[in-house]
């Protein structure tokens, strides 16, 4: 299999690879996939006080698309609102990478690590910050 | 020899080649042996009535003797094939078939070959009765399970000598004993073995025996089959003509590729000791070189019954498609089946109950004829690099150091 240069160079230089405080109630953690799928994704953001994604880390475990496709939306999600973020589609992220039909699940994977992670932000601090 | 071997003076861009298993570069000995039945001596060696069949013939029989020397056979018992994939479906189909009227059961192996398994698969659907024998954990047939599982019905008993994915190596002579013991045929697929380790027909109690070229060093597109003329088994063509190979294979036989598998025996045959020592020997510097750089590596089959150029190695929080990637200039293969459209990885390493995470983490690499220490040495470094590299990337890995057990965690499968 052949991967796209874009993938290449994000499974070579990955973008925002690490972990932020999981403890922090500023934080959101998503952790999506299985071990036994071959694929799992942790993708962290850090919301500011204003609702913006002002920082995001990401770690996987998984092939190079699924490298790609988080450390790709590690950087669209940066400076998004929590609800612009969760607007991105797997669609999108497939595109960008041109990834082909067997590799799909991985930008849904990673469409659904950046859902998760907003999810779990929402549950920690239900109070929405004031806009 | 007049040609450089393979392997010496790599182009820069070419990947260090580890996938013997997959295949092997035809040796240049064997090509130089081919080469002048292109050509001038490129008669038809069915052809009766002329110096070009004849000289053709005299090359194939030649080759056929070569073959047979290398298992201990008689050369009348060595019919050629397109490769492995057609003896096997020759020698099970034809049994088969052939007892049909007093017979109707077939023993195998859960990791067999998908040719031997797809063949298998395939008489089901004829009404057979196939039995897949699990393995242990270590690859290895149980016995006991075997002998019990032949009945009065059983035809014939598949089990391959050698492993093409984890490298490991059953029992043949004793299961050899065992069906003749209960008089039922013993077939091995032997693609992985032949040449690799000493193999002998009769010592083995073997009936029928697959053999593939282009893992031999020989050219790809030829096998052989060897069939037991005493006590005689029978086969059904599968391919039917103007009856060569004594009617259990028609077809022009192709003289340069023979003629290729022929010598690239006989090197086996002149080579197989030493090669074998060198081999563990590489095999085993690869081992530890990874082991002294990397934690929580663990080999797949079992590391004594195994071929000398085979190791299958779980890196643990790693996974397979994805290491690929990173030793991109090795050529090797994944347990992880991430590439096909199925999520599911090997059937074989699932057999050894491997969790699908471990499965997912395996590589499979191969040495062989023409490997190098200096490529050895240069394997252990890329990889070690590659997997310290994507395990500081990897959850799984963070989760191992802080002491979780990734199996306590409800993942959500998909
Ligand atoms: C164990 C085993 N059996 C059968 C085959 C098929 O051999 P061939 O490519 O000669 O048809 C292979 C090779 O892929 C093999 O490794």
């Amino acid at each position: 299999m052949s991967y796209s240069d874009t993938v290449v160079d994000h499974y070579e230089h990955p973008r925002n690879v690490g972990a932020l405080d999981q403890a922090d109630s500023a934080v959101g953690t998503g952790l999506v996939g299985a071990p036994a799928c071959g694929d799992v994704m942790k993708l962290q953001i850090k919301v500011s006080a204003e609702g913006i994604i002002e920082d995001a880390k990401f770690k996987t475990f998984g092939c190079g698309s699924a490298i790609a496709s988080s450390s790709l939306v590690t950087e669209w999600v940066k400076g998004k609102t929590l609800d612009e973020a969760a607007e991105i589609k797997n669609t999108d992220i497939a595109r960008h990478l041109a990834l082909p039909p067997v590799k799909i699940h991985c930008s849904v994977l990673a469409e659904d690590a950046i859902k998760a992670a907003i999810a779990d932000y929402r549950r920690k601090t239900p109070q929405e910050p004031p806009q | 020899m007049s040609s450089t071997r393979p392997g010496e003076n790599r182009p820069a861009n070419r990947p260090v080649y580890l996938d013997y298993q997959a295949t092997t570069p035809c040796d240049p000995r064997v090509v130089e042996a081919m080469l002048p039945y292109f050509t001038e001596k490129f008669g038809n060696p069915h052809s009766r009535n002329h110096l070009y069949g004849w000289e053709a013939e005299d090359a194939v029989e030649r080759a056929r003797e070569q073959v047979a020397a290398l298992i201990g056979a008689d050369p009348k018992e060595i019919i050629f094939t397109s490769g492995a994939t057609e003896s096997n479906n020759t020698a099970l189909k034809g049994v088969a078939h052939f007892y049909r009227d007093k017979k109707d059961h077939i023993v195998t192996l859960v990791t067999e070959h998908k040719c031997v398994l797809d063949t298998c698969r395939h008489l089901e659907t004829e009404g057979f009765k196939v039995t897949y024998l699990p393995v242990e954990t270590n690859g290895l047939v149980d016995l006991a399970r075997l002998e019990a599982a032949i009945t009065e019905r059983t035809a014939v008993v598949s089990v391959m000598a050698a492993h093409n994915e984890i490298g490991v190596v059953q029992p043949i002579a004793e299961i050899g004993a065992i069906c003749r013991r209960h008089g039922v045929f013993f077939h091995t697929d032997c693609a992985q073995a032949v040449g690799k380790i000493p193999l002998d027909v009769n010592a083995m109690n073997i009936d029928l025996m697959s053999i593939s070229g282009h893992k031999i060093y020989g050219p790809k597109g030829i096998g052989a089959l060897y069939v037991r003329r005493r006590p005689r088994v029978r086969l059904q063509a599968l391919i039917n003509g103007g009856g060569q190979e004594r009617g259990m294979r028609s077809g022009t036989l192709a003289t340069p590729l023979v003629v290729g598998l022929g010598e690239a025996c006989v090197l086996a045959k002149a080579e197989m000791e030493a090669e074998s020592a060198r081999l563990t020997g590489l095999r085993t510097r690869l081992l530890e070189g990874l082991r002294a750089r990397l934690p929580e590596i663990y080999v797949n089959g079992d590391l004594d019954h195994r071929l000398p150029g085979n190791l299958n190695i779980s890196f643990a929080f790693v996974e397979g498609e994805g290491l690929m990637m990173g030793v991109k200039d090795l050529a090797v293969s994944s347990g992880s089946a991430c590439t096909s459209a199925s999520l599911e990885p090997s059937y074989v390493l699932r057999a050894l109950g491997l969790d699908a995470e471990m499965a997912h983490t395996s590589l499979r690499l191969g040495l062989g004829r023409f490997t190098t220490e200096a490529e050895v040495d240069f394997a252990i470094d890329h990889i070690a690099e590659a997997v310290t590299r994507l395990r500081s990337l990897s959850p799984l890995w963070d989760m191992h150091l802080e002491g979780i057990d990734i199996k306590s965690i409800q993942w959500a499968e998909h």
